[in-house]
Parts: structure tokens; C-alpha cells; sequence
């Protein structure tokens, strides 16, 4: 299991130490510093032997020269889990066969924690709040084994605050949830307005030949949760799934005609921990009793009948060795009454261009010599629109034999509707003890589409 | 809160200062005082020192001061024992806390003090805490059970805390069954032996259970644990595998990741024809494929086990192959595994698109990855016949682009696609020789010298060419050296009239003015040849090649087995066994594949094999695996074996296991037959090896000597025959016998040396067999083997061996290494060294066994122009351990009944009919009977060359 867990800044210099297992370490060496030498020594040895591991890490990943080759790093038969969160590493070390799965979903969560009591995962923010961390750190993980790392439940009872008020019902329900069957729901949560909001967030992916033809496209969508309702409610959750509606419709041929046009077929979902699994696979039914506040219920993969909400044609035409004529036309493929916002093509140039001139229809061009790229970007644009932009791009001559990349033309975007088709066609919520029923439940749904690869070659 | 200030104080005399603080009496400064000396301690400085002081702020009812206090403890206590001693009262108290919370704080905190003392007072507050009515302090105390054992497993053991633990299975918690799963298993992998998890249909029924109901986290422990379980039948498999694939929809990527370990695990015994098993093909990939939504590093994790799935079940992803395209903005790391897969995946359906793909990213900027885009269009054509056109002419397109190291690696590709497909695309010769001048790396030079000089006579200028490589000989690596060698002596022989002196002068070089043995050796060799008979040498130096393989990275079949065992897990990331990167003990354990039940058995036919992986590419990936097997020799067998055989066979079994399949697909032997054959004796120990091996080699040097004058007191001896001929060999010769000499068996070997080359570290091994004959001595050959010299051994058997069935029954496959490399060999050893001394049956036995056996059981012989009489035959098969039991004269006929044993135990009896009064007729006619009749036909060959010799 996990041998020690380590948090380091840019520089390499360590934020948070703590080490679970010995092996990581040589514990021999380790005791023979300590006993041979005074505070003073000790102090000028740099403390502990364990140090070995830490300064492993940032002699051969941190301060290495080249890029990261692999996200696992075997050094001295240990290896090295790392994450990069924006210049904060986090590294596990161990020297077992470990569930190398297990290690990174663990740091994704520990991050996630984190990020859920004191927000932005940054230098000061870790060191003004390392002694929560180390908290943390005990209770997620015993002898390297990771416990229950649910947010709701931790703060029950990791607060920073001290738990000397608590009488002893409430120590046993702190207990009890967070070693329970809905070890992510505290109970007795009261809300005067019972209310739901759902985001059906999508980002679409594309892959397009400079001919137009579609070499990969799909639609990787999560369903976001926020909720604020009493008790234990469970809650039942629907959407235009093709196996489903097509199961309800074997009763009436005639719907089926009617809603199968509009379900869609789901390459593969998977689900937050709250929704029971088994009955997914039997009845293909989402239930589950969800935790309180914002959570991911489901993600989502489809890759059939895509809305591809835009289309980029591109047109580039090298004239002589010092000059390149490109012209991109992007085409709007939705309702006209849709707005798409925060549109942005990027385009990219070539490394020894000099000088460029745009000419653009709509929105807002600009050649952006740092990004080797020229950047054009919309605020808004309604469907079944039509957009150009026109391009000379004047080139040094070089005697660098290697031909430009032509890397793809990329595009971001924002739509208000799901790529993927995906509806949600109910979500019933049921609290047998308290007495609001699901018409009391006030609910939203919001969809949203974003690019997410969205690549065109030219 | 602003903790960063703790960070911040450097001054001097910072330790005075914080004791000072440490033993202020408000609360509030000690609090302070302990935050800081956690920061130091946190950024590496030493505050050992402040031991005692920061011991005596341990009594609080500050929850959060304690905690602190703990860490400081868990860092430094082990450096300071004896105050450490301190701190226990606390602990002990603190085990008794209303609050669980504390209490569960305190035993955590304790199972991280690794001094001895603490951790005696540490059990009996353990022990109340593993019964504790609280679930949350149970599932610490289970963990803390696993600390224990890291500490001190005799103590765990002895105070009878596996058991509790094993009782925490049934917890009505769940969160508590899967930390008493995590740790039992942990536990259980440092005693492979032991049968700590006894894992069985209602055990796993509870931890099914359990599974929908604990955490992500729990359900990892849970469905790791039940990788390790191998279920009785199809059925069993079957119904486990239903329960576990909801998990497959897990957010999770490790839940699902174990899930498909124990899928694919599982899958191995489920019949092929069963409809289930088609279903489950098809639920297994979506999963995989979502996995590559996650964030990178996790996509990194699962492209790695889907190398491996790939390898394993070709069929799951085979449509799948978009998923693998390379996203410009992936990591490095995650495009040179995508690209590996994409390269494995790539088939005739789909080859158009991966070329496109490929010629895409042989133009992105980081080197690396554009190479191996480039070896994969290479790797394309060999692998699709029909797409070679298509990526030879990718290939010259990417030439042409002038990329230096484009150029380059495209050349090295092309020239594995000459040796694919001869005489196919040479037209595009010229275009690589355009380029000659821009190849500065070994390979690509090595690889266009060997073009040149492999077509010569399609190359006007071939001389030329060569010439220009030779001018700078001396600062070629070897690998361009040897191949301009044999390059001019191919150019040579083809244009023999205007490149002698060419030859003359590279000849030279090689010989004379190099340091480098194999290139001086290669040199004298072509020398030579080319002196002496010039025909010769073409049909040396231009013999046709043997086709190159489609896969040449191919994991090693049982290798793979093993991984599969770890998806998820770090082997399954380094694509290494645990033992490679795991110190110690823990892991050694090989875990295999569970064998396919009978029922599925029969099931297994030709087409429904992998497509990818047809019989007739095995061989190519066996040289690998040789070398696996001759550094697993070298592990295994290296250091004496002086302790009895049973301890060290548990570590052997893993090796043997190897070899064993390495030899069966050597032997082109179907390794599936060991699952269903219904004659699998148990392998009893007839003879006590350990004690019979020495008296029995120290005899049979004796024995010797004395055989050729034919003595009694041991069996019979068949002369040496040569079973290894130097030429399959590298110049070593085994030649050899088997003898059986009072109650102990051995294989009298003689190994000579037809090397020019000192021979060491000499070997052995046998596969397993159908008598479990194995050595009970490593091979031991005292001095080095020089050249020509030969060596008499004597190697002790053993019958504990692992016992395979073999076709014929008394095949023995030997692997035999030297300094030089691995030999395999397969020889017939004659039965009777396997009679038993005690093989005489009292006649009411024999009588009652006679007919007890069924008479289809009985087997008739004739042994031909045999002139013995009665007591000649019985003399000579007693000496052989075949005994007399009885004699009948019918109708002057002498009937001789006759018992023996074998060392598995199998009793085979016999009746002899001899003639004497008869001289024209000399043939003797023997009946067998034996519950295990495949044995007769072997009995029968022994009593032909007993009698006969």
C-alpha cells in the first residue's frame, strides 16, 4: 500500500510529509543518525534519512530537465505516483505491487478534499492550512490504506475547531456515517425549500479530415447534481436512454416510433458511488440517495447521431516559400433561436512567420506571435450561421529543411443544449419520513454543450 | 488562519525557544509551540530534541493539540524509545475514551509506533477495540492488526489476532469487512502458505455482499481479494462474475480496473460456447474505453493493462480502434502507449485509417514519438500483407520530407520490410541511397549497409557506397562495423572481379587493426571461407533467410498470464512481475491463470483460437523466453541446494512452472492437457531423497566401474546414448543413462565439450513429467569444461517432482544451461528405474487384485527370440525389482506370476509365459494388468530390454 505521502512546491522544497510505511525509507540508517548525533548534528544532517525518498523525487522529476515521461517513476525499486496541480506536486510513494489505479483516483481525491476546505490547491493555501492536512492525511489514510474520503462526512467531524461539544448521540452518528452504507450523507439535514438543480454538461470531441470527413467524434457528458433537500431522500433518475425507452415501449409499438427517434444510445456510463450499481445492471434504473450539495451523479460516453454544433472548412495554400494564403470558414449547424457564446478559432502559423494580416467578417482577429497562432474570437452567433476569415501570412525564408507541422485548426465554444442528444426526463425524489413530496421539490435543469477536442486539419 | 507563519522562523537558537513555549501554561502558546515544531519537522529539520516537552502537552482534552502530538510521536518515537515509554499510559487511557473517535485515535497512533515496548502494551487495548461496539473503531483496530504484523507477525500469531480478524469478515459493517479484507490480505501475502483468507463459496458469498454496500475504496480491498480465489467450476466462476459487473459502471477507474482483473480472470474458465461468455466480451469494453476520459495519469494506467488485455483477449477492443487516436494534446506518455495499442489493434479492416493516422503523427515535433509513429508504419506492413504497398510508399513520402531522424528510422523499417517481403519493393533502393550522407545513428547506418550489401547487384554503384562507410571504419560502432564486414563480403561474392581489393582491405581492418573479438573472429571466419572454397562461402554468406515475424514484442505467453493477474496494480504498469521491483518476500508469490475446466475443454477448437496469436508464430517468441528461463536457472538454481528438497520447492514450483510451458510450446505439445487427463498420481515420495542422494551417486561411481561385468545388485543399465548432439548445442554433448542402484535413482550424464570455448555454470532442470522425477541435487561440475575435455556425472532423482502427463509417458524434457546458453533436449527414460524395492505382492493380494482389475484393463505382449528359461528370467527381472510371486507349470509351460511397484504407487501385475522345453520356440508371452493401463506398453518395453540384456 502506500508507502508515505509527500506534497512539494515548484522548487522541489517540501510542503507536507507524512510517512506511513517504513520501507520507504531505510529505517536502520534512519535510527543511527538519530542516536550518534546531538540536536545539532541532526540538524545539519537535514533530519532524516527519510529524506531520501523526498529528495529522490525532486533530484529525477521535479528538477529534471525533460518533460514527464511517465506519471509512475521507479526510482531505487521505489516507485513514485505523481500529480501536478497547478505548481503543486503530489507525490505516493510505496516499494509494493500497489493498486496503481487506486493510488491516482486517491490523489485526485485528496486533492478534491482539499480543494473542498480551503479551496485553490496553491503554495500558501497548503502551508497556511497544513495542520487540517495533516489531520486529513490520518484520517484518509490508515498505514496507507485509503478510508472514507467523502467530504460531507469529514466535515462532521475534522473541523479545526475542536470536538469537545459533542454529546455522545452525535459522536456515534458521526461514526456510524462515516463507516455506514451512505457514508456520504449525514442525517438529519433540514432545508425550509426543498430544491434540486441538474446540468447536463457535455464537451464534444471531433476529429476532422481537411476534406470534411469526420475521423472520430465523440461526447463525453457528466450530470452535476446540486442538491438542497431534507432528510434521506431517495431519488429515481431518467433520461432518453435508447435500451430503456425502448423497453417501455414494447407495451405500445406506437410510442415507440414516437420517442425512439428522440432517445439516444449510450456507449457507456458510469456513476457515483451513491447509485446502486446492481440495480443499474438488472433494470437499468438510476436510484440512489444523493449527498448533500453540489456532486457528479453520472458520466456519460456517446458516439452515435452527434450534433456537431460546428463545422470549420479550411483552406490553406502555400504560394512560394514566403507566404501562406489561409481562409477558414466556420458554419453554425443548430436551431436558429440557440445562441453559441465564447466562440474562439485558433489557428495555428507556421514558427518563422513575420508579419500577418487578418480580415475577418465577424468577432475579432488577432495573430498572437507568443502562440504561433492566429486567435479569432466571437462573443455570440446564432444557428445555421456562416462566418470567414481570411488570412496572408508572410513567412521568413529559413534553410530549416523540416516542413511545417500544419498542426490542427482548434475551436472552442459554449452551446445551450446537449450535442449528445441527451434529455432528462425525470428526476423523482421520495422521502417517506418527512412529509414533502416530489411536487414540493422545486427543480432545474440546464444543459450545456463545450467543445472539448475539437480539431479540424488542414 | 494564517499556519504559514510556522514556516518561517530560522533563527539560531529556535530550539531553546520552542521549549521554553512548549512548556508555557496557557494553552493557546502550546498549541503554537507544537504547530511549529511539526512545521520544522515537516520541512526536514531535526526536533528530536524536544522529545519530552512535546510528550507532556500529550495530555489534552484538545482533540487537535492530540493529534498533533501523535504525528510528532509517529515521526520520532522510534528514535527515542525510552521516552517514548512515556507516552503510553496516555495511549492506554486513551483507549478507553467514551468517544470513539478518540478511542480509534489512539489505536491508529500506536499501531504507527514501531517500538517493541509500546507495542506490547499495545495488544490487550487491540484486543478490546477489534470487539469494540462502535464500527468506526473496529475498522481502525482491523488495520491496526496489519500494523502489528509488520512489527511483530510472531506476536499477532500468538495472541490470536488473525482469528479476530478473520471473525471481522462476517462484520455487519461493511466498511469494517473491507479493512479486515486489506488486511488479512496483506497479511496472507507474506505467508503464502498459510490459508489466512480461506477463501470459499461462503466467504465469498459475504464479500459479495459487502461489496455493494462499502465505500470506493473498500470495494478495491474486496474485488482484489477476490482476484486471489479460484472458483471450483464454470458455474461457480460464472455466478461471481454476474455479481461483478455492475462494478464495471463504477466513477472509480480502479474499481472498474479490479473488476476487469477479476473478469478476466474468471473469464479463463468459462466455455468459450457459452453465450455468457460472448456477453461479457462485450460488456468489458465500453468500461475500457471510458477509462480513457480520465484524467491522464489514469489514462496512462489503463492503456498499460489495455496493452495487456489486447495481448490477451485480441477480441474485446477489435473495433475499438478509434478511441486510440492521439489527441494533439495528450501527454507524452499517453500517445507512445496509445500508439503501441493502436499498433496491435491494427488489422486489414482498419489499416487505411491507422496509416492516415500514423502519417499524421510523423510529423509532430517530439522526437520520440515520431520515431515509434514511424517503426509503426513499418511495423504495419509487416504485420498487413495486404497494406505493405501502402506504408512503403507513407515511408518514402516521410523520406522525402528530409526530417534527419525521420529519414533515418524510415530506413531501419524499411529494411525489416525487405526482409518481410524479398524481392518485392527493391525498386525503392535508390531513393534510400539518396540519403546516405544524412545517417548519422548506428541503426540506420548498420540498416542501409546491410540493404547495399543484401542487393549489390541491383546497385551500380554498391562499391561505392560501401567504400565511403569503410574510410571511417575505426569510428563505426560494432553494430555498423559487423555489418559493413559481411556487407562487402556479400558484395564480394556477387561482383567478385572488381571488389577484391575492396575485401582484401576490410578483411584487414577487421582482423588486424581491431580490438573488438567478435568482429576479429567474423573477419577470420569470412577469411577463411573465402580462402579455402569460395562455393562454400556463397552458400554460407548468402543463404536464404528465414522470414522475419509479424510480432516481435510480444509479451512472453506465461508472463502475460501473470500480469493479467495484476491488472491495476504497478506489475501491470512496468509490464514487470512484483518480483522484478518488490524487495523481499512479499509478492514472489506467481499467481497464474486458473486452468479451464474440463467441460470447456473439449470446447477449445481450432478456430475458436486468437486470431491473433495462430501456432505457427510461437516459435518466434520463444528466444525470449530463453532468456527469461536461463536467468530464472541462474535464480533458481545458482546457490547449492543444501536444504532438504520439500522447503525449496515452493520457490522452484514458479520456475519449473515456466519452463514447463516454455517447453511445451518448444515441443509444439498442447499445454492444455493438464487440466483434463484423469491419471494424475500423487507423487509419493517412495525414496527419502534428501537422504538417498548422496549414498546413491557415491554407489553408482562405484557401480560404475563395475557394470559392464554385470552385476546383480542393481537394475538394469542401458549404455549411454548421445541425447543433446553438439551441433544443437553450441559444441556441448550430453550423453547419458538412467540407473536405478539400491532403492535410489539417478541419471549418469556425460557432458563433453566440442567448443572451442571454456564451458561454466553448468544446470539443470526437467519439466514436469509423468512420474515427477526431478533432480534432488543441482547439477554439479566442479572445474570449468575445457575444450575437448568430458566429465562423468551423476545426477540424484528425485520422483517429488510436479507430475504432468506426457506423451509418451516416460518423456523427460531437460533444459540444461552453461555460460552459453539454454538447451533443451527430450529423452525416453526406461520404467524399470522407477520399480520399487518393495514391489513383491503376497499371493492372496495378488491373487484378489488380479481379479479385481478389469479385464479390459489387461494388456497381451510378445517378447521375441528370448531362449530363457523360468529361473534365468526371474533371476534377471528380480534384479530389476520385478518379483516372482508365484510359479505354475501348465501343460509344460512354466507361467510365471510376477508383481511390481512403481514409485507413485501403481502396482502392475504380471503373468509370464515361458516355454523351455521348447527350443523353436523362443518368444516369451507376457499379460499385464494394472489399474492404470496406459503404464503396460512401457512395462512391457522394460521387460524387453531387461530380459533381453
Amino acid at each position: 500500500m502506500i508507502g508515505g505521502l509527500f506534497i512539494y512546491n515548484h522548487k522541489g522544497e517540501v510542503l507536507i510529509s507524512r510517512v506511513y510505511r517504513d520501507d520507504i525509507g531505510s529505517q536502520a540508517a534512519d535510527s543511527a543518525v538519530f542516536s550518534s548525533s546531538g540536536p545539532f548534528l541532526g540538524e545539519r544532517l537535514g533530519g532524516s534519512v527519510r529524506r531520501n525518498a523526498v529528495d529522490a523525487f525532486r533530484v529525477n522529476v521535479i528538477h529534471a530537465r525533460q518533460q514527464v515521461r511517465s506519471p509512475v517513476t521507479n526510482i531505487a525499486r521505489t516507485s513514485f505516483f505523481h500529480v501536478k496541480r497547478s505548481n503543486i506536486w503530489l507525490a505516493a510513494v510505496t516499494k509494493q505491487n500497489v493498486n496503481a489505479a487506486m493510488v491516482f483516483e486517491f490523489l485526485y481525491k485528496m486533492c478534491d478534499v482539499m480543494a473542498a476546505y480551503f479551496g485553490k490547491i496553491s503554495e500558501e493555501n497548503i502551508k497556511n492550512n497544513f495542520v487540517l492536512i495533516y489531520e486529513l492525511l490520518d484520517e484518509i489514510l490508515d498505514f496507507g490504506y485509503p478510508q472514507n474520503s467523502e467530504t460531507g462526512a469529514l466535515k462532521t467531524f475534522i473541523t479545526q475547531q475542536g470536538i469537545k461539544s459533542q454529546t455522545k448521540e452525535e459522536q456515534s452518528q458521526i461514526t456510524s456515517q462515516v463507516t455506514g452504507q451512505i457514508g456520504w450523507r449525514r442525517e438529519g439535514i433540514k432545508y425550509r425549500r426543498n430544491e434540486l438543480f441538474l446540468d447536463v454538461l457535455e464537451s464534444v470531441n471531433l476529429l476532422m479530415s481537411p476534406q470534411g470527413q469526420v475521423l472520430s467524434a465523440h461526447v463525453s457528458g457528466r450530470v452535476v447534481m446540486k442538491s438542497y433537500l431534507s432528510g434521506m431522500p431517495e431519488c429515481k433518475f431518467g433520461m432518453n436512454d435508447k435500451i430503456v425507452i425502448e423497453k417501455q415501449g414494447k407495451g405500445t409499438a406506437d410510442e415507440t416510433s414516437k420517442s425512439g427517434k428522440q432517445s439516444i444510445a449510450i456507449d457507456d456510463c458510469t456513476f457515483h458511488q451513491c447509485v446502486r450499481l446492481s440495480k443499474f445492471d438488472s433494470e437499468r434504473s438510476i436510484s440512489f440517495i444523493p449527498p448533500d450539495g453540489e456532486f457528479e451523479l453520472m458520466r456519460y460516453r456517446t458516439t452515435k447521431d452527434i450534433i456537431l454544433p460546428f463545422r470549420v472548412i479550411p483552406l490553406v495554400r502555400e504560394v512560394g516559400r514566403t507566404k501562406l494564403e489561409v481562409k477558414v470558414v466556420i458554419k453554425s449547424n443548430f436551431k436558429p433561436s440557440l445562441l453559441a457564446q465564447k466562440i474562439e478559432v485558433r489557428i495555428p502559423t507556421p514558427l518563422n512567420t513575420s508579419g500577418v494580416q487578418v480580415i475577418c467578417m465577424k468577432g475579432k482577429a488577432k495573430y498572437k506571435a507568443s502562440e504561433n497562432a492566429i486567435v479569432w474570437k466571437i462573443k455570440r452567433m446564432a444557428g445555421m450561421k456562416e462566418s470567414q476569415i481570411s488570412a496572408e501570412i508572410e513567412l521568413l525564408p529559413t534553410n530549416d529543411k523540416k516542413k511545417w507541422a500544419r498542426p490542427p485548426i482548434s475551436m472552442n465554444f459554449e452551446v445551450p443544449f446537449a450535442p449528445s442528444g441527451l434529455k432528462v426526463r425525470y428526476l423523482k425524489v421520495f422521502e417517506p419520513k418527512l412529509n414533502y413530496s416530489d411536487h414540493d421539490v422545486i427543480k432545474w435543469v440546464r444543459y450545456i454543450g463545450r467543445s472539448g477536442i475539437y480539431e479540424t486539419r488542414c | 488562519m494564517t499556519d504559514s507563519k510556522y514556516f518561517t522562523t530560522t533563527k539560531k537558537g529556535e530550539i531553546f525557544e520552542l521549549k521554553a513555549e512548549l512548556n508555557s501554561d496557557k494553552k493557546e502558546k502550546k498549541k503554537e509551540a507544537v504547530k511549529k515544531v511539526i512545521a520544522s519537522m515537516t520541512v526536514g529539520k531535526d526536533v528530536s530534541a524536544l522529545f519530552p516537552d512535546v510528550v507532556n502537552c500529550m495530555q489534552t482534552d484538545n482533540l487537535e493539540l492530540k493529534k498533533l502530538v501523535y504525528l510528532y510521536l509517529m515521526n520520532y518515537a522510534k528514535s527515542q524509545p525510552d521516552m517514548a515509554i512515556m507516552a503510553v499510559n496516555t495511549f492506554v487511557k486513551d483507549c478507553e475514551d467514551p468517544n470513539p473517535l478518540i478511542r480509534a485515535l489512539a489505536v491508529r497512533t500506536m499501531g504507527c509506533i514501531r517500538v517493541d515496548k509500546i507495542t506490547e502494551y499495545l495488544c490487550e487495548p487491540l484486543r478490546k477495540c477489534l470487539k469494540d461496539e462502535d464500527p468506526y473503531v473496529r475498522k481502525t483496530a482491523a488495520v491496526c492488526v496489519a500494523k502489528l504484523h509488520d512489527i511483530n507477525a510472531q506476536l499477532v500469531e500468538d495472541q490470536g489476532f488473525l482469528d479476530t480478524l478473520k471473525d471481522l469478515i462476517s462484520d455487519s459493517n461493511p466498511m469494517v469487512v473491507a479493512n479486515a479484507v486489506a488486511a488479512l490480505s496483506e497479511i496472507a501475502e507474506s505467508h503464502p502458505s498459510s490459508n489466512l483468507l480461506d477463501l470459499n463459496p461462503q466467504s465469498i458469498n459475504k464479500l459479495l455482499t459487502a461489496l455493494n454496500e462499502c465505500t470506493e475504496w473498500g470495494q478495491i480491498f474486496i474485488l482484489d481479494c477476490l482476484a486471489n480465489y479460484t472458483p471450483k467450476d464454470d458455474r461457480e466462476a460464472q455466478s461471481i462474475c454476474e455479481r461483478v459487473t455492475p462494478r464495471l459502471s463504477h466513477a472509480n477507474s480502479a474499481v472498474v480496473l479490479s473488476a476487469v482483473k477479476v473478469l478476466m480472470k474468471f473469464m479463463e474458465m468459462l466455455s468459450k460456447d457459452l453465450d455468457y461468455y460472448g456477453t461479457l466480451l462485450k460488456k468489458l469494453a465500453p468500461p475500457l474505453v471510458t477509462l480513457l476520459s480520465a484524467e491522464p495519469e489514469l489514462q496512462y494506467v489503463a492503456l498499460r493493462n489495455i496493452n495487456l488485455i489486447v495481448q490477451k483477449r485480441p477480441e474485446i477492443l477489435k473495433h475499438e480502434m478509434k478511441v486510440f487516436f492521439v489527441k494533439y494534446n495528450d501527454p507524452i506518455y499517453v500517445k507512445l502507449e496509445k500508439l503501441d495499442i493502436m499498433i496491435r489493434l491494427a488489422s486489414q479492416a482498419n489499416i487505411a485509417q491507422v496509416l492516415a493516422e500514423l502519417k499524421e503523427y510523423a510529423t509532430e515535433v517530439d522526437v520520440d514519438f515520431v520515431r515509434k509513429a514511424v517503426r509503426a508504419i513499418g511495423r504495419c506492413a509487416i504485420k498487413v500483407e495486404q497494406s505493405a504497398e501502402r506504408c512503403v510508399s507513407t515511408l518514402l513520402d516521410l523520406i522525402q520530407t528530409k526530417v534527419n531522424y525521420v529519414v533515418q528510422e524510415a530506413i531501419v523499417v524499411i529494411k525489416d520490410i525487405f526482409r518481410k517481403y524479398p524481392n518485392k519493393y527493391e525498386s525503392v533502393i535508390a531513393t534510400l541511397c539518396e540519403n546516405l550522407d544524412s545517417l548519422d545513428e548506428p541503426e540506420a547506418r548498420a540498416a542501409m549497409i546491410w540493404i547495399v550489401g543484401e542487393y549489390a547487384e541491383r546497385i551500380d554503384n554498391a562499391d561505392e557506397l560501401l567504400e565511403s562507410f569503410l574510410e571511417g571504419f575505426h569510428d563505426e560502432s560494432t553494430q555498423v562495423q559487423l555489418q559493413l564486414l559481411t556487407g562487402i563480403v556479400k558484395l564480394f561474392l556477387k561482383k567478385p572481379t572488381e571488389t577484391q581489393e575492396l575485401v582484401q582491405q576490410v578483411l584487414s581492418l577487421a582482423t588486424q587493426d581491431s580490438d573488438n573479438p567478435d568482429l576479429r573472429d567474423r573477419g577470420y571466419i569470412y577469411w577463411r571461407l573465402l580462402s579455402t572454397d569460395p562455393v562454400a562461402a556463397k552458400e554460407v554468406v548468402l543463404a536464404e533467410k528465414p522470414l522475419i515475424s509479424e510480432e516481435t514484442d510480444l509479451i512472453e505467453p506465461t508472463l502475460l498470464d501473470e500480469l493479467i493477474c495484476y491488472i491495476g496494480t504497478l506489475a501491470s504498469v512496468y509490464h514487470k512481475p512484483p518480483s522484478a521491483f518488490v524487495e523481499g518476500g512479499r509478492g514472489v508469490v506467481h499467481k497464474s491463470l486458473p486452468p479451464r475446466t474440463a467441460s470447456s475443454e473439449s470446447a477449445e477448437s481450432p478456430e475458436t483460437a486468437p486470431a491473433g496469436a495462430p501456432p505457427g508464430e510461437q516459435p518466434d517468441v520463444i528466444p525470449a523466453q530463453g532468456d527469461l528461463l536461463g536467468d530464472l536457472l541462474n535464480l533458481d538454481l545458482g546457490p547449492p541446494v543444501s536444504s532438504p528438497p520439500l522447503t525449496t520447492s515452493s520457490v522452484q514450483m514458479g520456475a519449473v512452472d515456466l519452463l514447463g510451458g516454455g517447453l511445451d510450446s518448444l515441443m509444439g505439445d498442447e499445454p492444455e492437457g493438464i487440466g483434463g487427463t484423469n491419471f494424475v498420481a500423487p507423487p509419493t515420495a517412495a525414496v527419502p531423497a534428501s537422504l538417498g542422494a548422496p549414498i546413491g551417486s557415491g554407489l553408482s561411481d562405484l557401480f560404475d566401474l563395475t557394470s559392464g561385468v554385470g552385476t546383480l545388485s542393481g537394475s538394469y543399465v542401458a549404455p549411454k546414448a548421445v541425447w543433446l548432439p553438439a551441433m544443437k548445442a553450441k559444441g556441448l554433448e550430453i550423453s547419458g543413462t538412467f540407473t536405478r542402484q539400491v532403492g535410489s535413482i539417478s541419471m549418469d550424464l556425460q557432458l563433453t565439450n566440442k567448443a572451442l570455448q571454456v564451458m561454466t555454470d553448468f544446470a539443470i532442470q526437467f519439466n514436469r513429467n509423468s512420474f515427477g522425477l526431478a533432480p534432488a541435487a543441482p547439477l554439479q561440475v566442479h572445474a570449468p569444461l575445457s575444450p575437448n575435455q568430458t566429465v562423468e556425472i551423476s545426477l540424484p532423482l528425485s520422483t517429488v517432482g510436479s507430475v504432468m502427463k506426457m506423451e509418451p509417458l516416460n518423456n523427460l524434457q531437460v533444459a540444461v544451461k552453461n555460460n552459453i546458453d539454454v538447451f533443451y533436449f527430450s529423452t525416453l527414460y526406461p520404467l524399470h528405474i522407477l520399480f520399487v524395492e518393495d514391489g513383491k505382492m503376497d499371493r492372496q493380494m495378488f491373487l484378489a487384485t488380479w481379479k479385481d482389475i478389469p479385464n479390459e484393463n489387461e494388456a497381451q505382449f510378445q517378447i521375441r527370440d528370448c531362449p530363457l528359461n523360468a529361473e534365468a528370467a526371474t533371476s534377471k527381472l528380480q534384479s530389476s525389482n520385478i518379483f516372482t510371486v508365484a510359479k505354475r507349470n501348465v501343460e509344460g509351460q512354466d507361467m510365471l506370476y510376477q508383481s511390481l511397484k512403481l514409485t507413485n504407487g501403481i502396482w502392475v501385475l504380471a503373468e509370464l509365459r515361458v516355454q523351455p522345453g521348447n527350443p523353436s520356440c523362443t518368444d516369451l508371452e507376457l499379460s499385464l494388468k494394472c489399474r492404470a493401463p496406459e503404464v503396460s506398453q512401457h512395462v512391457y518395453q522394460a521387460y524387453e530390454t531387461i530380459l533381453k540384456n
